[in-house]
């Protein structure tokens, strides 16, 4: 009510410059001082040097060497070998990880038990664990002289240095984000509804598809777009358990790093930059999900913590 | 864990709960019992042998300083980054808001080569600062850029939400009561925000402990001088000497855990604090 | 269909909501559950309804134990407080629902629903809202989609939470009496609670006052409101002024005034003598400028308040306490009692109810 009626008066009170289209406080009547522009620039600064030139760099650098070479360099055997597993990966862990959130969701906000801060604690674990630690997890575990891996392997079962190893990895550090997403969002629709629609006969599951999901469709989207790009650019602990095996066990950013030490740059970046494309359609679709969702929310901001690593 | 469930008519909590806690039991809490386990075995002695020998406490000091001097200076511009975008509107805006979130949707690995590009003698800025003597790829300034960037969301997107619903009427209530802005800024602003951004320095120094892709490029990786922690994990695996490699990542799960906890102190401080 | 609860016992940990309720609802009535918030009557109500479980006791449907039976094969229609309808659904789809979640043998085809959702529509007085989504309705409209809702799935037993509760006094009256009509022309069983003994008075066929986990009283609102059983229901529904003094063969002492008991009031005190509590309603009082002796008391004009139906007298007693008085406007002109003076009140009826301490 009042805000508009300020601007209005600060309009008419003292007629804006030419600065005042390019930056200005959003608030009160005041022009645009010498510190505002200070402040903004010191930010676009910062900004630029670490977030924005780097972005360019990634796709200035793939194509540095021409169009030709950029396209053979993502469509020869290994990369496409890279990009294959990598998406075989993603398409396993992101069901796996929706299913487990809708569970954790369901069970933690929809009904009150003993020791549900210590189950979320435990759901946000792996955020809180270097990936590099995550990976060596499973190494411990599984590995060729870890607690089970001997016994697995004397019964032809490989899971480190292998395909399994990575999935289960990417698994470990993608696992909170459908979950801590769904959480407050199935709390803060409380229940009523699903009683509503108990009391008028519906089922356990018709509830769930008919009226508990449309309703948190947008938190499940959200997470799911979090634990997608993650998945795809988990570098850190899939390094650790896979052996990084060009053609086998190579998934894109390892491809990257395999490239990288060969001194092939510009295959490097070019590559990179399909893995810079998924990022940035992310934060596209982040941003137009994120407002169904109400990000700014302190729920909501804790959410995105983690994505990369 | 004890679970007492009081009575409700809605359906599936045994279902949802049984899929939750063997999930987690399966992928997070036997794995990470493993790491107990390692070290309950290797002993004390070969367990602190292994943490004081002179290249791990080297990269301990290095992770760790790297970690905290890069964690500072986001959150002195992520600061002042988060004030410009809730304060001002101006060109770009929205496009600088959007790729703050950049550092969580890139891969590591994209993020170390390309900043190893960037900062290299005859990268971009690095061409820039070599004249000047300075060397930012393969030394340690080049760790501490590294996690600079993988650390700037943590700060701007902690601190914004609390920048935006700080009323602004709190700071016109100040400045009727005759306040100057200066101290407007200094009595009313910064110490509602200085929880968040405490707990945004916290996030990012302790995602920059467990930071492994962004960093192994740009820094060289030159034993004693700029070899990160878990970077000997790797290294520790790859020797398949399982032990070494526990006793070194367990300081690290230690101290990452150390500063979840501060963060959640100050959290609940916070909101017990400031709650209206 | 006539439900019946007998002995219901409902604890929310250290919290007793219910402590052995029994009541029964007869087919076709209108029935109130009145009480003050913490009283118990939502948690009665979600027990009917199956949406609770008690402790101990049983719920009957029409004689038979239904204590079992999950709230989805209970036959009820649910009105929550605050509607609880379907957000991302449409008001057609929201109506649609309890057809629509039928088994397959038993459910009506596409055609059926749309005919009996437009019948339902159209007896909520809403046909021309059933695309609209509910974010889009007032709130009366919403309490009625709600209510066509529950209705869509022909319930036995209509329940209702605090119907009117979120919606403003305007169009709380005027829901009330549509709802007074929707039941007289459907003869539903129907059990609804509020807190507010105006609309439990004017709707229900029966009231029951609830206080504390417990029922105090069960009756007609004529007899709840004239013969109320106990000094809480009597405090609980409408104003009232209230005394404390003692009472010794069949008079009150009030301070240093003595005030005669009428033969009713009499009656019920029966000869004994304690302290007592006495209630007078304050249009149940008269102002005289002469005393009528022992069934007069002595007080002074306070305060007058005579924008409204009634005139609003407040008076200071000899003892002190103050005394409410509600005069229609003619008796006022004829007084013409100002601010400051000093007249007699006289009680035409009032109820002694004696405690001991």
């Amino acid at each position: 009510m009042s805000a508009p009626d300020r601007s209005l008066v600060g309009a008419a009170a003292r007629p804006r410059g030419w600065i005042e289209r390019f930056c200005r406080p959003v608030s009160g009547n005041r022009r645009t001082s010498f510190g505002d522009i200070a402040i903004v620039a010191i930010s676009a600064l910062f900004l630029g040097i670490f977030l924005v030139i780097p972005l360019a760099t990634i796709f200035s650098l793939a194509l540095k060497n021409g169009i030709h070479a950029y396209f053979r360099a993502v469509t020869e055997p290994y990369a496409r070998s890279a990009i294959w597993l990598t998406f075989v990966t993603a398409a396993v862990v992101l069901p796996i990880n929706l299913g487990f959130g809708l569970a954790a969701g369901w069970a933690i906000g929809k009904f009150e038990f003993r020791g549900k801060e210590f189950l979320t604690t435990l759901i946000d674990l792996p955020f809180a664990v270097s990936p590099v630690i995550g990976g060596m997890l499973f190494v411990l575990l599984f590995g060729a002289q870890g607690i089970v891996g001997p016994w697995l392997i004397a019964h032809g079962v490989k899971i480190i240095f292998a395909k399994p190893g990575i999935i289960l990895a990417t698994m470990f550090v993608t696992s909170p984000f459908v979950a801590r997403e769904l959480i407050p969002v199935m709390q803060a629709s409380g229940s009523e509804e699903e009683q509503a629609a108990i009391s008028l006969g519906a089922g356990g599951w018709q509830t769930f598809f008919r009226v508990t999901l449309p309703n948190v469709k947008w938190g499940v989207l959200y997470g799911v777009i979090l634990c997608n790009a993650r998945a795809i650019g988990e570098f850190g602990a899939v390094s650790v358990v896979s052996g990084n095996i060009s053609g086998l066990t190579s998934t894109m950013p390892l491809y990257i790093e395999v490239l990288y030490d060969d001194y092939n740059f510009s295959a490097a970046f070019a590559v990179s930059s399909l893995l810079s494309l998924v990022a940035v359609l992310t934060l596209v679709a982040k941003r137009i999900v994120g407002r169904h969702v109400g990000v700014g929310t302190a729920a909501s901001a804790s959410a995105d913590e983690e994505l990369a690593a | 864990m004890a679970l007492k469930q009081n009575r409700s008519i809605l359906p599936g909590f045994g279902l949802a709960m049984g899929i939750t806690v063997a999930y987690l039991s399966v992928l997070v809490l036997i794995p990470l019992s493993t790491i107990f386990l390692n070290t309950a075995h290797m002993g004390w002695h070969h367990f602190w042998s292994v943490v004081t020998s002179p290249r791990v406490e080297a990269a301990y000091r290095i992770s760790f300083g790297a970690s905290f001097l890069a964690a500072i200076i986001d959150s002195m511009l992520g600061f002042i980054a988060a004030w410009a975008l809730t304060r001002y509107r101006f060109i770009g805006a929205g496009i600088l808001d959007a790729i703050v979130d950049l550092p969580f949707a890139l891969p590591t690995s994209v993020a170390g080569i390309t900043l190893t590009a960037i900062f290299a003698n005859n990268g971009l800025i690095g061409s820039l600062l070599a004249p000047l003597g300075i060397r930012v790829a393969f030394t340690r300034l080049g760790i501490v850029v590294a996690l600079i960037f993988v650390g700037v969301p943590f700060v701007v997107r902690t601190v914004q939400p609390v920048l935006q619903e700080l009323d602004p009427e709190l700071e016109e209530a100040a400045e009727t009561l005759g306040a100057t802005r200066a101290r407007t800024f200094a009595r009313v602003i910064l110490p509602a925000i200085v929880p968040s951004v405490l707990t945004g320095f916290a996030l990012a120094f302790a995602r920059g402990l467990g930071e492994y892709g962004s960093v192994i490029f740009i820094s060289g990786n030159m034993p004693l001088r700029t070899e990160i922690a878990p970077l000997l994990i790797v290294i520790e695996l790859e020797q398949f000497d399982y032990r070494a490699a526990t006793a070194i990542a367990l300081v690290v799960l230690l101290a990452s855990f150390v500063i979840l906890l501060a963060i959640n102190l100050l959290q609940r401080w916070t909101a017990r604090t400031y709650a209206l | 269909m006539s439900v019946e609860v007998r002995n219901l016992v409902k604890k929310f940990g250290d919290f007793t909501a219910l402590s052995g309720v029994s009541l029964r609802v007869e087919t076709g009535e209108l029935v109130a559950l009145l009480g003050l918030s913490g009283s118990g009557k939502t948690t009665l109500l979600r027990i009917i309804a199956g949406l609770e479980t008690a402790d101990s006791g049983a719920v009957h449907f029409y004689g038979a134990d239904a204590t079992a039976i999950s709230v989805r094969e209970r036959k009820v229609g649910f009105v929550f407080q605050h509607y609880a309808l379907f957000r991302h659904m449409t008001v057609f789809e929201n109506i649609a629902f309890g057809l629509r979640v039928r088994p397959r043998a038993h459910r009506p085809s596409q055609a059926e629903i749309a005919q009996r959702v437009h019948e339902l529509l159209k007896l909520v007085q809403l046909d021309f809202l059933a695309s609209r989504y509910p974010s889009q309705l007032s709130g009366g409209q919403r309490q009625r989609v709600a209510l066509a809702r529950a209705l869509a799935v022909e319930p036995k037993v209509l329940l209702l939470d605090e119907p009117f509760g979120a919606l403003d006094a305007k169009v709380r009256q005027e829901l009330r009496r549509w709802l007074k009509r929707l039941h007289q022309e459907l003869r539903i069983t129907s059990v609804f609670v509020t807190h507010d003994q105006d609309e439990a008075l004017e709707l229900a066929d029966r009231v029951v006052v609830m206080n504390a986990g417990k029922i105090e009283q069960i009756g007609t609102p004529e007899e709840v409101y004239h013969h109320p059983v106990n000094a809480f229901v009597y405090n609980f529904l409408g104003n009232v002024n209230l005394f404390h003094g003692r009472i010794e063969n069949g008079k009150v002492h009030l301070g240093d005034t003595i005030l005669e008991l009428g033969s009713a009031e009499r009656q019920s005190v029966n000869g004994a003598s304690g302290n007592a509590a006495l209630y007078m309603r304050p249009h149940l009082l008269e102002i005289d400028r002469t005393s009528r002796g022992g069934k007069s008391f002595r007080a002074t004009v306070r305060a007058i308040n005579a924008a409204g139906p009634q005139v609003k007298v407040e008076l200071e007693a000899d003892w002190g306490d103050p005394v409410q008085v509600e005069l229609d406007h003619e008796r006022y002109r004829d007084l013409a009692i100002e601010p400051g003076e000093s007249v007699f009140v006289c009680p035409r009826q009032s109820r002694v109810f004696i405690y001991q301490i």
